[in-house]
């Protein structure tokens, strides 16, 4: 198994394209940083006005840990569909260049072949998400260094000792490699109905911006349904950020508000990446290739 | 008759002087302020280690270590020790130490109130410098003690502050062992848009329990050094 995996790295590594990915990201949060420490007080005064009208706020609000939350939620939204230009392609892009019988002709079977491949996505996207972590995290620590993390939410205000920060984040990538494994193996799912490479990556992308939507709207019919959806659970990374207050309203150190939520979002993530990734299996498993 | 004359015109200058001048006169030599400004004025300069905690409806912190300075005649910093700190806007600067030691007020009599068990006599301030940010302030001052239990504030453009003091081993120097600051708070509210947090199950809800709170930062007072030389560049 290890060396269908190793194949399918060396393919996936192999095409600039997958690259892409990893340029967009980098210069999406550079230009971000570098905007942020241009003009980052005027930012922060705006998001603050509130606040300031009532209390003084003394200390570096503009930290790199306020930097990378503030990255995470611009970049969480739009780093799926990055994942999906390599994933929906994954089965498809070999349909459509005819490798794909020559692979399923070999000693190993279908499955194998399958596992193997999602497995060489699920890497890449995971090493998406470190160099994302690295840049997005590490990278405003050294540029703007740490204080406390100051969150504003839509109607309340966190307020995180700087000591209490890291693990949360550590515990934000590993949901939101979750959330990423999930779109990895909707666009294997995608990519496994279909003999070229377009289809499935538009497919995916469509498919994510659809129900991205529908989590978003607060209207009675879609609450129904919003639950099942795994864009809704996608951004419960957010979720470690917020802490317990006692009956005096202080704060609880590394206290999280709502285990729960984090824990049924990952069943939830968990139970679609096992769907989408057996469907695809069953798929081409029954699948006859003709191309 | 003309010497009777002149004792009349005197008499009338000097009681129209007593008159005129009495109010203020009474009001400055007010002996219970007096007396507690003669308690604060053996503060010079202190540096109070303390820790904060911060009850707004809207915010949620934790408790976190202080340090306060203060030097005559009202310089007063918190700084919170490696952090973020929130502090009522403006009003945390209005101590009894602040408010005293300018010696620019006049004073009203207001009777008596009975506070935590304690009959304390309550004196207005009333600041004849209109530069001064406050416009107005109330003092709980317990007579035997010479010791400022609470204090209500209106200020010019940041609204109106109580503060409830508690003494303990430095009730000598006037210095409050915990202080409590209320304020009121106005309503938090960012738009969806600004912070991304779109998909909330019942938003109104949440935002109603968190309208029309009163916030409080209470700071319990460790120790004081007192006397000791306070840099000016930390204020």
């Amino acid at each position: 198994m290890w060396s269908l995996i190793n194949i399918e790295l060396y393919k996936i590594f192999r095409r600039p394209r997958t690259y892409i990915a990893f340029g967009a990201i980098a210069a999406l949060i550079v230009v971000i940083q570098l905007g942020l420490k241009i003009d980052g007080d005027a930012y922060a005064g705006f998001l603050m006005k509130d606040i300031n009208d009532t209390l003084t706020v003394d200390g570096k609000v503009l930290n790199g840990y306020l930097i990378c939350y503030i990255l995470l939620q611009l970049l969480l939204v739009h780093v799926p569909l990055l994942v999906a230009l390599i994933a929906a392609d994954m089965i498809s892009g070999e349909a459509n260049l005819g490798t794909l019988r020559l692979l399923f002709s070999t000693p190993y079977s279908r499955t194998h072949w399958v596992i193997a491949k999602f497995i060489a996505a699920s890497i890449y996207t995971i090493l998406l998400l470190i160099w994302l972590a690295f840049l997005a995290l590490f990278v405003s620590m050294w540029i703007f260094g740490t204080d406390d993390l100051f969150l504003m939410k839509s109607n309340y205000v966190v307020l995180i000792e700087q000591s209490d920060v890291l693990w949360r984040y550590v515990g934000a990538f590993v949901f939101a490699s979750f959330s990423l494994l999930t779109v990895t193996s909707l666009g294997f799912l995608m990519s496994s109905l279909s003999n070229n490479s377009i289809g499935p990556i538009v497919g995916t992308m469509s498919a994510i911006v659809f129900f991205t939507i529908l989590s978003t709207l607060n209207i009675p019919l879609f609450n129904l349904v919003k639950p099942y959806l795994f864009t809704t659970h996608m951004n419960n990374w957010k979720e470690f950020f917020d802490i317990k207050v006692n009956i005096d309203n202080e704060a609880i150190r590394g206290s999280i508000l709502n285990i729960p939520k984090i824990k049924t979002s990952l069943i939830v993530l968990s139970l679609h990446i096992v769907l989408f990734v057996s469907a695809s299996i069953l798929i081409l498993k029954k699948k006859d290739i003709l191309s | 008759m003309p010497t009777m004359k002149k004792y009349n015109l005197l008499l009338i200058a000097c009681s129209l002087f007593l008159l005129m001048s009495s109010p203020k006169a009474n009001a400055q030599t007010d002996p219970l302020i007096e007396k507690v400004a003669q308690k604060l004025a053996l503060v010079n300069d202190y540096v109070a280690e303390g820790v904060m905690k911060t009850n707004v409806s809207f915010i949620k912190a934790s408790l976190g270590k202080v340090k306060v300075y203060f030097k005559k005649p009202n310089l007063l910093k918190v700084k919170k020790e490696g952090g973020i700190s929130l502090l009522p806007r403006g009003g945390v600067s209005l101590t009894i130490n602040t408010l005293l030691n300018t010696k620019q007020y006049t004073t009203i009599a207001a009777g008596t109130q009975e506070l935590n068990g304690k009959n304390l006599t309550v004196i207005k301030l009333i600041p004849t410098d209109d530069n001064l940010d406050w416009v107005i302030s109330t003092l709980w001052i317990d007579p035997a003690e010479a010791l400022v239990y609470k204090t209500a504030t209106t200020t010019k453009e940041n609204g109106s502050y109580e503060i409830l003091m508690q003494y303990g081993e430095y009730a000598k120097y006037g210095l409050a062992s915990k202080i409590i600051f209320s304020f009121n708070t106005k309503d938090y509210k960012l738009p969806n848009g600004i912070t991304l947090e779109f998909g909330d199950e019942n938003p109104t809800a949440k935002q109603k329990a968190l309208k029309n709170k009163k916030g409080t930062i209470e700071i319990t007072y460790n120790n004081y050094l007192i006397n000791k030389g306070v840099p000016n560049s930390i204020f």
